[in-house]
């Protein structure tokens, strides 16, 4: 990097997250950076994004970062402590535009892998499985995947599809029978922000973040990203910085400062 | 129905819905009576070898941590259980040796503490096995569908995935939009365990805050054990209905356990003991810590209570009430 950088790579990930989602919209949402990110939104630009948890927690004003999707703060004064089957039956009927996702590996159509690696019947990584990411893949809106790059979680075939992206490309996911108009959105990595070719339906390359490079960019895929003239992300204000410190003060998240 | 495609997963806990009609016929009385016993009476006459097991809350929330310790106690083997995000339970249950196949929506994790290390070690040995995965949704819904008598019940997840491939749900083509559609099998789990804040000598329960998924595995389940922090007077649930989530005819044992959830939160009452659960995740990383942690505090206590002074009684429960109610700072935790 040219210049030394004010702020960690974790604060620039929750920042860039923060900034794709929208005030008014509603938010599936997980703990750890999809929450900080989500909480984030809502002290800046989206005071009125409705965030929902998959175990029953909806609409709270959250205090401080739950360590879990059901931890009592993800009802802390909520609009409703509900439960998932009310949850996900939401998410099932539409109500639901952005789920945020983590993922082990992705393939460039947006399909995600958190079971295993290697065999199933005997594998080298157990993973946690799906949990409610095959939930949040198939029926809300938008996805929204957080992860980290490498050579090794941007993969051609992933060992085990846990979470739909667009399948196969284009039409696979309404053949299969999800629902129409839905899938992955945005994937967002140390080392930028990519979209989905809405022809192809394959991943490509919308911001990189402050520094980083085209070729260190393709060097961290197994896959082609095609090299585009693409705008840097939008670093962290040092408003966002205070914001970040309050919303995770003991630095559970974010990490390294 | 068209069936389009069949997930290879081993299907569990699916009975025949007249089958289980008869079962409850037979087996579960409507009458109204004192179903208090101990923790230890409770496991020995509900919980057999070979049972599929699943517990309510979520995660590390509400989860009926006496009734785990006492399972393991009494060396339960071959317990088949569902990973609805099972978390601290799972792993000390496969990790002492009574749990040796899970079907898995989230297991093996412990969500931003990281993975697990006994019940990593345990499936990727060989010692544990995964029978089926399923989605959080999924496995919920195959509640439902048990909790209304139905075979199953139709669903919009899974599709398309190998999470659908391992699962033991099918896909078929819907009479009406034509579309394909996924099919979860009801799910019967012969036993669920439930830690609850209040609940009379009957088994009326009441839950505080979000249900998670509490409702519909209560009417699933064929044997239904309640832990509680108080047994209270019928008059306090008749007094307030709305209230009660489980009523006392799907209920087999009360059992009055003060902090019975620990280390695991209960709502409004006490959070998570972070040191404990880090402890576990530390020592749980051989073999040999792992079977020091449970004679240390499974079979090195006389019951619950001696655990809780083991882990630090009322100064350490104190302070964790404080940390619920946001009267102190969260602790920070993670990894080491």
């Amino acid at each position: 990097m040219a210049e030394m950088a004010t702020y960690t790579p974790t604060e620039l990930l929750a920042c860039v997250a923060a900034h794709i989602l929208e005030d008014g919209k509603s938010i599936f949402v997980g703990t750890g950076l999809p929450m900080i990110a989500s909480m984030l939104a809502q002290r800046t630009h989206a005071p009125n994004l409705l965030i929902v948890f998959e175990a029953g927690g909806v609409g709270p004003q959250v205090p401080v970062l739950p360590i879990s999707v059901g931890d009592s703060r993800t009802f802390h004064r909520a609009v409703a402590a509900s439960s998932m089957h009310d949850v996900m039956s939401t998410l099932q009927n539409g109500y639901i535009d952005y789920g945020f996702l983590g993922a082990a590996a992705i393939d460039p159509y947006g399909n995600i892998n958190t079971t295993v690696i290697g065999d199933w019947e005997r594998p080298q990584v157990r993973l946690p499985g799906s949990g409610g990411a095959n939930d949040i893949g198939s029926l809300c809106w938008r996805t929204i995947i957080m992860m980290r790059q490498d050579k090794r979680r941007f993969v051609n075939k992933l060992p085990f599809i846990t979470t739909p992206g667009y399948l196969t490309g284009p039409g696979a996911r309404e053949a299969a029978g999800l629902p129409e108009g839905t899938g992955p959105y945005r994937v967002i990595t140390q080392l930028g922000v990519y979209g989905f070719d809405e022809t192809t339906k394959r991943l490509k390359l919308i911001s990189r973040h402050p520094g980083v490079t085209i070729e260190e960019i393709q060097a961290n895929s197994e896959f082609e990203i095609a090299p585009a003239e693409v705008p840097e992300s939008t670093p962290p204000t040092p408003e966002e910085q205070r914001l970040l410190r309050e919303i995770d003060p003991s630095g559970m998240v974010i990490k390294g400062r | 129905m068209e069936i389009l495609r069949e997930g290879q997963g081993e299907l569990i806990g699916w009975h025949d819905p007249d089958e289980h009609r008869r079962w409850v016929r037979e087996n579960k009385s409507r009458e109204l009576k004192d179903k208090t016993m101990t923790v230890a009476e409770a496991v020995e006459k509900f919980v057999h070898d070979g049972d599929f097991i699943a517990c309510g809350g979520f995660g590390h929330i509400r989860i009926p941590m006496a009734l785990i310790y006492e399972i393991i106690r009494q060396r339960k083997r071959n317990l088949i259980m569902a990973g609805k995000t099972a978390v601290h339970d799972i792993d000390i249950l496969i990790g002492a040796g009574c749990v040796n196949r899970v079907e898995v929506a989230y297991a093996f994790g412990h969500e931003l503490r990281g993975l697990s290390p006994a019940g990593r070690r345990a499936v990727e040995s060989g010692k544990c096995k995964v029978v089926a995965e399923i989605s959080n949704a999924g496995y919920q819904w195959r509640f439902l569908a048990a909790a209304m008598g139905l075979p199953f019940i139709p669903a919009r997840n899974l599709l398309g995935t190998d999470t659908f491939e391992k699962s033991s749900a099918k896909i078929v083509r819907d009479p009406w939009s034509g579309k394909p559609i996924c099919l979860l099998p009801a799910a019967y789990p012969d036993v669920a365990m439930f830690h609850v804040p209040r609940c009379d000598k009957y088994g009326n329960a009441q839950i505080d805050g979000i249900l998670v998924e509490d409702f519909e595995l209560a009417r699933a389940a064929r044997r239904l054990l309640i832990t509680t922090e108080e047994i209270v007077d019928e008059e306090v649930i008749r007094r307030e209905p709305d209230r009660t989530v489980i009523p006392f005819f799907l209920v087999d044992a009360v059992c009055e356990v003060p902090y019975g959830a620990h280390p695991t939160q209960m709502p409004y009452l006490y959070f998570f003991d972070e040191e404990h659960i880090r402890e576990w995740l530390t020592v749980s990383k051989t073999e040999e810590g792992t079977q020091a942690y449970f004679d240390k505090y499974v079979f090195g206590v006389k019951d619950f209570e001696e655990y809780l002074e083991l882990v630090g009684g009322v100064r350490k429960l104190s302070y964790l009430k404080r940390v619920e109610q946001l009267r102190a700072p969260m602790p920070a935790q993670g990894g080491e």
